[in-house]
Order: structure tokens, then sequence, then C-alpha cells
């Protein structure tokens, strides 16, 4: 359903990404991941719309996605969870909920779908009155996935949701993922905790300095020698 | 004495606070400054004069009428002028509304020439006595009117979707963007909003002041030190600024000199930034 081709992308003389292709099928947990400064985060952004490419396709079943405003894609169904989750810190949990059934698509079911999430993350509707940002770093990624899956994504795009967690709630944050990509929502996740990653996800791409190094399936990936030694240290 | 000028300043302070909620709006959404807002005042105490001499209504009774007005201006010059710089540096947006202003005053000028003019009210000759103090009937009505359009603006970002939206934009464009805001849209209601909150000034100052081209002015610098005292983008901070800003001016204009009382103002600003460089309520410099 979303489909990446040739994508070459960079900030002024700086290119970042070099012809990327990608693409992401219905039902489907695709991972990708790198070091710091392959151009993981650059690519996520591009498929928010919240930068401008050189030259590439991008199509979502079908249509092109490059042509539509940002702030389009929610009505699209992509959610995207940024790095540092993009929870709106001013505003209190509930609005931030709220904000997440701004867009027509899910308007009418948003009080629904808040209930939902509050009965799958309990601590939340505890604090649906306090500012977003006094919430702890675990409750605040919480936050962020609650308010992604109130907008029912097909396609949920996930930005290093590892970064800055305790190991405990980053297995918690894991198995979320695990249950979301188990009711049928694709996900993208851009990850460096490269073995967890390809353990949530069917396949797996490599991004080495802007170039997809590798592809493939999960398992395929894991047992990967090069893969094993460069990123594992095993 | 001092009471009668405590209670003078905070009637005018509501005033200031009025037109400094206006300028906050537009900055806590857009991160820039209306340099124009003095010039939007006029335009408001203009539109309230021409249609109190067209019709012969109290100003009072044209509120919703002005507000209507304004707002569409408002929208008029962000489409003309405004939505083609957004998302350029600063300096653009000072460049463009330091300009508007001087458009704004010129055509002002050659529509209904530099004469001073007069809104005629019965509220100016009744005055409202609470025991040894007394007030003037429109300065009252300019407190109440900013009071209820403030507690409107607040309740609007609070509790609809669009206040909520705005709020989200404020903080995040990215992440509003994301969630399906058109942050565009914001920027313009934004925008409308803040020149429709110096309008209202502007007509609850009809009774009060002569209708002259320049009129905004003294108003625009007022204001601006009153969002920078109250912490930029922050709408309770205006508030309290603008009251502080009124009884400085009031006092020091009844004990010493009225041509010293900006110079109070300008003192209290000062004092506030040496300790507060964020001002009052700020919340210091956006991150990234």
């Amino acid at each position: 359903m979303l489909k990446m081709t040739d994508i070459n992308a960079g900030y002024g003389d700086l290119q970042v990404l070099f012809n990327v292709s990608l693409h992401v099928d219905e039902g489907e947990c695709v991972t990708l991941v790198g070091a710091n400064g392959a151009g993981k985060t650059t690519l996520l952004r591009i498929i928010s719309g919240l930068m401008h490419i050189k030259s590439g396709e991008m199509t979502w079943y079908g249509k092109n996605l490059l042509a539509m405003h940002a702030s389009r894609r929610a009505d699209l169904g992509i959610a995207h969870i940024p790095q540092g989750r993009g929870t709106l810190a001013t505003l209190d949990v509930m609005d931030n909920l709220l904000m997440a059934g701004y867009c027509k698509r899910v308007r009418k079911r948003r009080m629904e779908n808040i209930e939902k999430m509050f009965e799958m993350f309990p601590k939340l509707k505890e604090r649906r009155k306090q500012i977003a940002g006094s919430l702890s770093g675990g409750e605040q990624q919480m936050l962020a996935i609650a308010r992604a899956l109130v907008m029912e994504p097909t396609l949920l795009v996930l930005d290093e949701p590892s970064l800055g967690l305790a190991p405990i709630v980053v297995e918690e944050v894991f198995e979320t993922i695990g249950r979301i990509r188990d009711s049928g929502v694709s996900i993208l996740l851009v990850e460096q905790n490269l073995s967890l990653a390809l353990e949530a996800a069917h396949r797996g791409y490599v991004l080495e300095t802007g170039v997809v190094a590798m592809e493939g399936k999960s398992e395929d990936l894991l047992s990967n020698e090069n893969i094993k030694a460069a990123y594992m240290g095993i | 004495m001092l009471a009668q000028s405590i209670f003078n300043g905070l009637v005018m302070g509501g005033v200031y606070a009025l037109i400094a909620v206006g300028l906050t709006i537009i900055f806590g959404v857009m991160k820039v400054i209306n340099f124009a807002q003095g010039e939007c005042l006029m335009l408001g105490m203009y539109a309230a004069w021409a249609l109190h001499r067209a019709t012969g209504l109290s100003p009072y009774i044209l509120i919703v009428p002005v507000m209507t007005v304004m707002f569409l201006i408002g929208q008029f010059i962000f489409s003309l002028v405004i939505n083609p710089i957004v998302g350029r540096p600063p300096t653009d947006f000072v460049v463009v509304t330091m300009g508007l202003a001087f458009v704004l005053v010129s055509v002002i000028q050659l529509i209904f020439s530099p004469t001073y003019q007069t809104v005629v009210t019965t509220a100016k000759n009744i005055t409202i006595r609470l025991g040894s103090v007394s007030l003037g009937t429109p300065r009252v009505i300019a407190c109440g009117v900013m009071i209820a359009a403030v507690l409107a603006v607040r309740l609007f970002l609070k509790k609809t979707d669009v206040g909520r939206a705005m709020r989200a934009t404020a903080e995040n464009l990215e992440v509003a963007q994301m969630l399906g805001v058109n942050t565009r849209r914001n920027f313009a209601l934004a925008f409308a909003l803040g020149v429709t909150m110096a309008g209202l000034s502007g007509l609850l100052l009809t009774p009060i002041y002569y209708v002259f081209p320049n009129v905004g002015m003294p108003f625009k610098t007022i204001s601006m030190v009153i969002v920078v005292l109250g912490g930029l983008g922050s709408i309770g901070g205006a508030v309290l600024g603008g009251l502080i800003a009124g009884v400085v001016e009031a006092v020091l204009g009844a004990y010493i000199s009225p041509d010293l009382a900006p110079a109070g103002i300008f003192l209290i600003l000062i004092l506030v930034l040496a300790f507060r460089p964020e001002g009052m309520f700020g919340k210091g410099a956006r991150k990234a």
C-alpha cells in the first residue's frame, strides 16, 4: 500500500538518502534499522510529508502521496509517532487524545476509541487531566501510541519507540507493538535496537549512510553474519 | 486620590490588556509579532466611527458588526500579505507588518482625511460612583467587555476542537500536521482573531479618544511592552501585564506627571526582565 521508489533527499547541499526504495504491504510489520545518521528519520519525515525530496516517487494505494499536504495523511490513515514521542506537552492527556480524533475520518468514533484506550492503558485514564509533559517517559510513549491508535491507523509509523526508556518499559512498549501488529495494522518501525526490531517485524531494511544495504525477511537478517558482526557485536 | 488613580489605571489597563491579548494570540500560534496591531486598533476605531455615523447607533450596539468586519479584514490581510511569507524568517514578518502599518495609516488618511473625529455617546456623561471613587461609564464598559472577551477566548481555546487544534499548532507545528490539522488555516484564524481583538479595543476607545489615522501608535508600543512583560504567548500574562501598565501609568500620571507615565511602564519592564528575562509568565525560549 505504501511504496517509495528511488527516493533522493537531503538538507541543502547535503544528500541524506540515495535511491532508496521501500514498500509496506497490508498487515505487514516492516522495520528500518541502521546506525545513527543513516537517514532513517529523514525517510519517515518524507512519508509524513514534513520534508521535500529531490527526486523519486511515493504512492499510497497507487495515489501520488508526494502531492498531498502533510495534514492530509491523518485522513488517509497514516499515523506517525515521531522521535521523542511527539506528545503535546502543554496539553493534558485527554486533549492529546481528543486531538487524535480531530481528522474527519474518526471524529465521530473518537470518544469510543478513547474509552478503548483507557481500557488498554488504565494509567492514562487516571492521568487524563494531567499535562502530558508531566508524565514519565514510559507513560508518554503509551500516550503517543494510544493517540496514534485513536486515529484508527492503516499504517502506524514509529520512530525509535525505545529511545530513552528503561529496559523494562521498552519490553512493555514492544509487547504493545506486537499486539497492534497482530490486530492487522501495518507498521513501519524505525529502531536502533536491531534484535528487538527484527523480532517484532516480518521484514526489514538495513539503511547504511543513506543507502539500502540489505533487505529481507527478519529471520534471514537476524541470522546474517555481517549484520551480527556490525550491529550486535556477536 | 490613590484609590481613584488605581481604579482609573485598572480600567485603562483592561483596554491595554485586550490589545495585548490580540498580539499574544498571533504570537502564540504563529511565533511572530504583528507590528500593525496598533493600526488594526485604528481600523477598529474607524469602523466603529463610520458605522456610528451611518446608523446613529451607540458604538456598544455595534460591537458585533465591528468585530465581524475586523475579522474579515484580518482574513483579507492574512491572505493578501501574510500567507505568502509564512515559513520565512521572522524578520520578513517584521518588515511586512511594519510596511502594512504605514499602508493602513496612509489609506485611512486618504479616505477619511487626517482630521480628528469623535464619537458621541450618552454613556460618556454618566459616571459611576463607588464610595469616593468615580469612574467614567465608557471605561467601565471597556473593562467589562475586555474581561468577557478574554474569558471567551480562553473558553474557545480550552473547550473547542478548533481551539485545541490552535494550541496544538502553537506547541508543535509538525505534530499538529501529523494529526491532520491544517496549520495554514489555523494561522489565518489566529491572525484574524488577533486583529479582531485589536479592533474591539479600538471600538471601546472611541467614546474616550479622538479617532485619527495615527491613533494606534502609542497603543502599539504599550501593548508590545505588556506582551513582553507578561511573557510572550501567555494570555494570563498579557492581562496582568496590561493591568499593571494601566495602574503604573495612572498613579505616576496623577502623582508626578502624565509625561512620566510611559517611563514608569518601561522601568517596570526593565525590572521584570532583569529578574525574569522570560517575562512574568513566559516559558523561556522555544526549543528547536
